[in-house]
């Protein structure tokens, strides 16, 4: 079996081939994973899911739950789009699997507003246009919700650095920043 | 179908020929579909919105998640699919062996270009609005053929979109591998001259010889990638009885129509697509992608609603802003004007499609010379077609050309701006035009101002804050005032309340708001009461939204709609007994506050709720067709000036953009927040293009070794601090009545450049090749 | 990612019970890099042992005056606790430094010393690696290796490890405790990761069927006169081309101890004690620094992307000593680097 890229020593294929094999060698179908269940309070609601262990939390929220308004952006902790609170902290739910958070209260984006009004931050991002596409905005609702939370950002350097983990393509970041510290309470 | 020009685009008969196919619409509406040539007389609208700073109107469902995307419609019994890419970029499928996916419990079937539905076989039925004229479309899983490394090469369905990516692993492929060559930098003396518009002036390479002062040099801008949040996504629903709905992210959902029907062979009336909200596009969806395509084969072939979803990785098998190598040569008198201009690009495409901007047109645009050349060759590489990515062309083009009179102004120990007005161009030099308007002496003068320019010391490293060394750079911006041909139906219901109807797409850009605040204005009702409906093929035609042209467009659009609506509230208005308005014309009514009142006196006036309950209509509903007229006379274009401040810690080489200042002339600003947003977020686009963006190649392997976006740097929070933007004040009622140009794009153009030119100025390192990272100014 | 059976351990006997009896279990803890590598099919374990409830989560003094950090401590907790700030704010800065506050609340301590390298071609199935499949051949080398070693590489594998927690850890000597079938036993920390050599699939001396328990410091955490300082290629949540921690003992100006150890340069957080030796009983100036540098990096050597890495380094290291020597440590957030 010839080397995909021939130069090199054994060459990836046959490795690759190699563990292929151990797959085809039986006829037998493959059995799809074992669903487990977990409960999850999901925005205070006591919700009961049977999920696969591979399944992360957001693509539980998205696919089983129908909670969109939490987003898929890479699915590799690299855009923060998927960002939600588990138990009041910010986290990458794309990363995090879905059975290892039973019994967690889950925050979403849809979990925000109560039934009167927006959240301040969901005000205050929409009084500073701190989104265009709207894309990465529920990510960043919720990194800034648990920004305040943890009370570590003083100032807009330190606002724009404990938020970069949270990628915005339309390039709003400016409005962002003031969009939170409006939330905060600070100048705006 | 053939595939539309962007310059036939712009021939209204031509465009509306481009609406055969959209689907009709069942409401017993009294529509008029009706071209109508922009009459400059037209009333100005009312501007309680128009101007302001409204709030976007889709900005409740974006902050609460109620905005969906194409990859979250549910259907009932959705498959999931998953893509499986070649590995090589070019050469064969020798064998593919599905056996292992298939036994995968979930998997519903594997599709390959050995057992796909059938698809159309010429290339004329691939060819969207927007494809290259010259070469063939790509056909996703048509047959065996690789021509580029991450090509789609298998689609898994499955039951769960898990098990279709496990499923997906498992498909083997033995490849018929042939030689390949993906670096522009080896391909060079393969590139050919492809034909321009732009005409040569008198002998630039003797007027370049004999010139007092010259500057000369290479410029280049590596393959960048527009990575958009919302990941490639598209929903095929199966409806029955033959009909698809099809949720896509796109800019353009009347363009994938008809392409999906001209490849799949279906009636127009049986493919409907969908696209509410797209999460940024930039570009990368002007063409149908190509999950739009297996999706449907998905749908086809399973007989069900099928769900495709591209990876981060995935996308950078699609369209990129093409590497390009720009060769400047300027020859300047001592006074700073110019004897001759030479502009040579060089740029990448595929094998198998010719794609190229303008990347050499804008000099004749920005600068006088006597004597200029331009030469735009391509260099085909095995990778996907190179594609529109915000300002195409220009972002590249200017990007060297005001580095280069950047340079130019340094040997001539000239100001930058200073250099910039001596050249000064009040005319389109290629088509020897007036402009409708060019505000850029503005631009200059109120962006030094605000930035603080006088204060520059002109020797580089001459300015310093503590430690670091302060640069302070600036370049000149310029970009197309395009307009298109754009169809709007309103319905007025009797409670006051409007609803406005188009195919057009909101990608970011703020449609849904500004069309809003032109219906609130122009029909006199609270904004409140306005519902646009966007994003649906069956909705009536627009193009697709990219080249800044929406906002005029669609504006336009509204305006000429709103005065058919008036026109049926004053007729049924006449018929009241005793009515206020028995003897108004048109011309002298306003809708304002809810009334149809006359402007010449406002006593007289009827509110709508009573036109329509005397007239015993529940809603009027107008459609029209805007179209604006062909003037050959004119050129049009928007204009900026941006000047940034860089601090650089020499010894370590980082660069930091303090400060950057845009002022932008556009004609008339629609909305001031979502103006504002635009040039601010192309500011950061033009950060990441200085500073961090490079999709970065193997050429061994033909293949992206950062097709991720933690390793393909964009801008992050961290990166970005003051930038101010400023809208420089220029009316122009040539361009269209409402003097109405765009911004989508403007706002990148010559940001690079004012960085480049500023880490210049801090340091005394001309850097020209992007990105400027740290170890290329290690010295 | 290929289907996994999944399990929680009850304690820690239970957990390395269940790794003894599955060679191709895994540990899972915060998961950001396991799943994100899953999702890759780098990582392909056919069980995942869930190890994330543990009660491993304390941070404790030690009789000896150190401290003890459980190895389920989240980076983000670390990094926040009062006594980490107190004395050892070498490590708070450096892991702030790191990825972003979302991956620090996720990240486990233990976690952050078993991530494996950013290097593309590991992370590519397609391309040649080694280090993923041993024999294969190493694509780094004459390929884009704009972000790997320039100290300690290999013919097989010219790989970094990505942390910066483990930088500031390798500069205070902290020892790494570990739990397996035979029992506990500890390690310092510069034992705790290895060079490439020929056996660039083994990233670790932690043997397949031991599990990370805790990380202990010793006492001195040189609080006074310290600093991380991490160059990238943006300002934020990108992996660091060269990092430095820097940590000074003084008595007036000159240095009675130093710590130096680098991040993004080698298969391992790099420390060179002949050049803390070299630091001993000199003044804390440019010259010194400059001199502790050149002895830290004489062996080491660039590619054709990351040669720039050396004079880098050098710089960094000259920097990151004045700045701990001026007790005015890089701040993560204030872009301007003092």
């Amino acid at each position: 079996m010839e080397p995909l890229f021939g130069e090199f020593g054994k060459g990836v294929r046959e490795i690759q081939m190699a563990q292929h094999n151990t797959a085809q060698r039986s006829s037998d179908p493959i059995p799809p994973p074992d669903k487990i269940p977990i409960s999850l309070g999901i925005n205070g609601v006591e919700t009961t899911l049977r999920v696969a262990p591979w399944t992360t939390l957001l693509d539980a929220l998205r696919d089983h739950l129908e909670l969109t308004g939490t987003k898929k952006g890479c699915d590799h902790g690299q855009c923060g789009a998927c960002t939600v609170l588990v138990d009041g902290r910010r986290v990458n739910s794309c990363l995090t699997l879905a059975v290892m958070k039973d019994g967690a209260q889950v925050t979403t984006v849809e979990g925000l507003a109560t039934k009167e009004a927006l959240h301040p931050l969901q005000q205050a991002f929409i009084d500073h246009d701190a989104f265009q596409c709207g894309y990465c905005t529920p990510g960043q609702i919720c990194s800034a919700a648990g920004l305040i939370a943890e009370g570590k950002a003083k100032s807009p350097d330190q606002i724009r650095e404990l938020m970069s983990g949270n990628i915005c393509r339309c390039g709003a970041y400016p409005n962002i920043v003031a969009a939170i510290q409006q939330a905060m309470g600070g100048k705006s | 179908m053939t595939s539309i020009d962007r310059r036939s685009l712009m021939q209204g008969a031509a465009a509306l020929g481009a609406i055969a196919g959209s689907r009709a619409y069942a409401e017993n509406a009294d529509r008029t579909v009706t071209m109508v040539k922009q009459d400059t007389t037209a009333s100005t609208p009312m501007t309680n919105y128009i101007g302001t700073a409204t709030s976007r109107v889709d900005g409740r469902a974006k902050v609460t998640g109620e905005a969906k995307y194409a990859g979250e419609f549910s259907a009932r019994g959705l498959a999931h699919a998953a893509v499986v890419e070649s590995a090589i970029p070019n050469g064969r499928i020798s064998r593919i062996d599905t056996s292992a996916a298939r036994r995968v419990a979930g998997v519903l079937d594997v599709l390959t270009h050995e057992n796909r539905p059938r698809m159309a076989d010429t290339d004329k039925a691939w060819k969207d609005d927007v494809a290259p004229e010259e070469g063939s479309p790509f056909r996703p899983l048509y047959d065996d053929r690789i021509l580029f490394s991450g090509q789609p090469i298998a689609l898994v369905l499955a039951e769960d979109w898990e098990t279709a990516r496990y499923a997906a692993s498992l498909v083997d492929i033995e490849y018929d591998k042939q030689a390949f060559v993906t670096d522009l930098h080896k391909q060079l003396d393969q590139a050919f001259a492809v034909k321009k518009p732009e005409k040569p002036h008198g002998d630039a390479d003797k007027a370049f010889a004999a010139a007092a002062v010259r500057h000369q040099a290479e410029y280049f801008i590596p393959t960048e990638h527009h990575n958009p949040m919302e990941l490639f996504a598209s929903t095929v629903t199966w409806d029955g009885d033959g009909k698809l709905t099809v949720y896509d992210k796109t800019q353009g959902v009347q363009n994938v129509q008809r392409y999906l029907c001209s490849v799949f062979d279906r009636k127009p009336d049986d493919l409907r697509v969908i696209s509410p909200y797209v999460g940024g596009a930039f570009g990368a969806g002007l063409r149908p992608q190509y999950q739009v395509v297996l999706a449907t084969l998905g749908a086809l072939a399973l007989q069900r609603s099928v769900r495709l979803v591209l990876t981060r990785q995935q996308m950078y098998g699609l369209g990129y802003r093409p590497a390009t190598i720009e060769r400047l040569k300027l020859g300047a008198r001592a006074d700073g004007t110019l004897d001759a201009l030479s502009h040579e690009a060089i740029a990448v495409t595929s094998q198998f499609e010719e794609f190229s901007r303008n990347d050499t047109g804008w000099a004749a645009l920005l600068y006088k010379s006597a004597n200029a050349k331009y030469v735009h060759k391509l260099a085909k590489l095995d990778l996907p077609t190179s594609s529109d990515m915000r300002a195409p062309g220009a972002a590249t083009g200017v990007y060297a050309l005001e580095c280069a009179m950047d340079e130019l102004a340094i040997a001539l120990k000239l100001d930058p701006v200073e250099l910039r007005l001596r050249c000064y161009s009040d005319k389109d030099q290629n088509e020897d035009l007036p402009y409708t308007s060019k505000a850029l002496r503005e631009c200059y003068s109120q962006g030094a101002d605000a930035f603080g320019w006088n204060a520059r010391k002109a020797e580089p490293r001459s300015m310093r804050d503590g430690s670091d060394l302060v640069g302070w750079g600036m370049a000149t911006g310029v970009w197309e005032a395009l307009q298109m041909p754009v169809a709007v139906r309103i319905g007025l219901g009797a409670n006051g309340h409007a609803e406005v109807f188009c195919a057009a797409s909101d990608i970011g850009t703020g449609t849904y708001t500004i069309m809003a605040q032109v219906a609130a204005d122009t029909l006199g009702l609270p904004i409140e009461n306005i519902t646009i409906r966007l994003g649906d093929s069956t909705l009536p035609q627009a193009p697709v939204e990219g080249g800044s042209w929406m906002a005029a467009s669609t504006a336009h659009a509204v305006v000429a709609t709103a005065e058919e609506v008036r026109g049926e509230l004053l007729a049924l208005a006449k018929k009241i007994k005793d009515s206020p308005l028995a003897d108004a014309k048109l011309e002298d009514v306003t809708l304002a506050d809810g009334r149809l009142v006359s402007k010449r006196d406002t006593s007289r006036a009827v509110s709508i709720a009573d036109v329509m309950r005397q007239g015993a209509v529940e809603r009027i509903e107008k459609e029209k067709t805007n179209t604006f007229a062909d003037d050959k006379k004119h050129a049009r274009n928007t204009h900026s000036a941006v000047f940034a401040e860089v601090k650089v810690d020499e010894q370590l080489g980082v660069v930091r953009v303090t400060r950057v200042v845009s002022a932008v002339a556009a004609g008339r600003i629609l909305n001031a927040k979502t103006a504002h947003s635009q040039i601010m977020g192309s500011v950061v686009w033009g950060i990441g293009m200085a500073l961090h963006e490079e999709t970065v190649f193997d050429h061994r392997f033909g293949r992206i070794m950062n097709a991720n976006i933690a390793e393909y740097h964009v801008p992050v929070n961290a990166d970005v601090h003051d930038i101010k933007v400023i809208f420089v004040d220029e009316p122009d009622s040539l361009v269209n009545p409402m003097g109405i140009k765009g911004l989508g794009e403007i706002g990148i153009v010559g940001v690079a450049a004012a960085i480049a030119n500023a880490v210049y100025h801090a340091t005394g390192k001309r850097i020209r090749d992007l990105p400027i990272t740290l170890d290329k100014l290690q010295g | 990612m290929i289907p996994f059976h999944y399990a929680r351990a009850a304690d820690v006997a239970d957990a390395v019970r269940m790794i003894s009896a599955d060679p191709s279990a895994k540990f899972i803890a915060g998961g950001t890099n396991l799943v994100d590598l899953m999702k890759d099919d780098v990582e392909r374990p056919s069980r995942l042992i869930d190890i994330s409830r543990l009660p491993l989560k304390a941070i404790e003094s030690t009789a000896d005056g150190g401290l003890r950090i459980g190895a389920l401590v989240p980076n983000s907790d670390l990094a926040y606790h009062p006594l980490i700030e107190q004395r050892y704010p070498l490590i708070a800065s450096a892991i702030l430094a790191g990825a972003s506050a979302q991956l620090r609340n996720m990240a486990s301590t233990g976690g952050n010393l078993l991530q494996r390298t950013r290097c593309a071609y590991f992370y590519d199935t397609v391309t040649p690696c080694n280090k993923r499949e041993p024999g294969s051949g190493c694509s780094a080398i004459g390929g884009i290796n704009r972000i790997h070693a320039i100290l300690g590489a290999s013919e097989d594998c010219i790989a970094t490890h990505p942390s910066d927690m483990c930088v500031a850890l390798a500069a205070l000597d902290a020892r790494v405790r570990v739990t397996g079938p035979t029992g506990e036993r500890t390690m310092a920390f510069n034992d705790f990761h290895r060079l490439p050599g020929n056996t660039p699939q083994t990233d670790t001396n932690l043997q397949p069927n031991e599990i990370v328990t805790a990380i202990e410091l010793p006492a001195l955490g040189f609080a006074s006169n310290y600093s991380y300082l991490k160059i990238r290629d943006r300002l934020s949540y990108a992996f660091a081309l060269v990092s430095i921690a820097a940590a000074l003992e003084l008595e007036g100006g000159t240095i009675k101890q130093a710590r130096l150890a680098l991040g993004g340069v080698a298969h391992k957080p790099w420390r060179n004690t002949a050049a803390e030796a070299a630091l001993r009983g000199q003044r804390a100036n440019a010259a010194s620094f400059a001199r502790a540098a050149d002895l830290l990096l004489r062996d080491a050597r660039g590619y054709e992307h990351n040669a720039f890495k050396i004079e880098l380094a050098r710089r960094g290291i000259i920097r990151t000593l004045t700045q701990a020597a001026q007790a005015t440590p890089q701040s993560q957030s204030d872009k301007k680097i003092r």
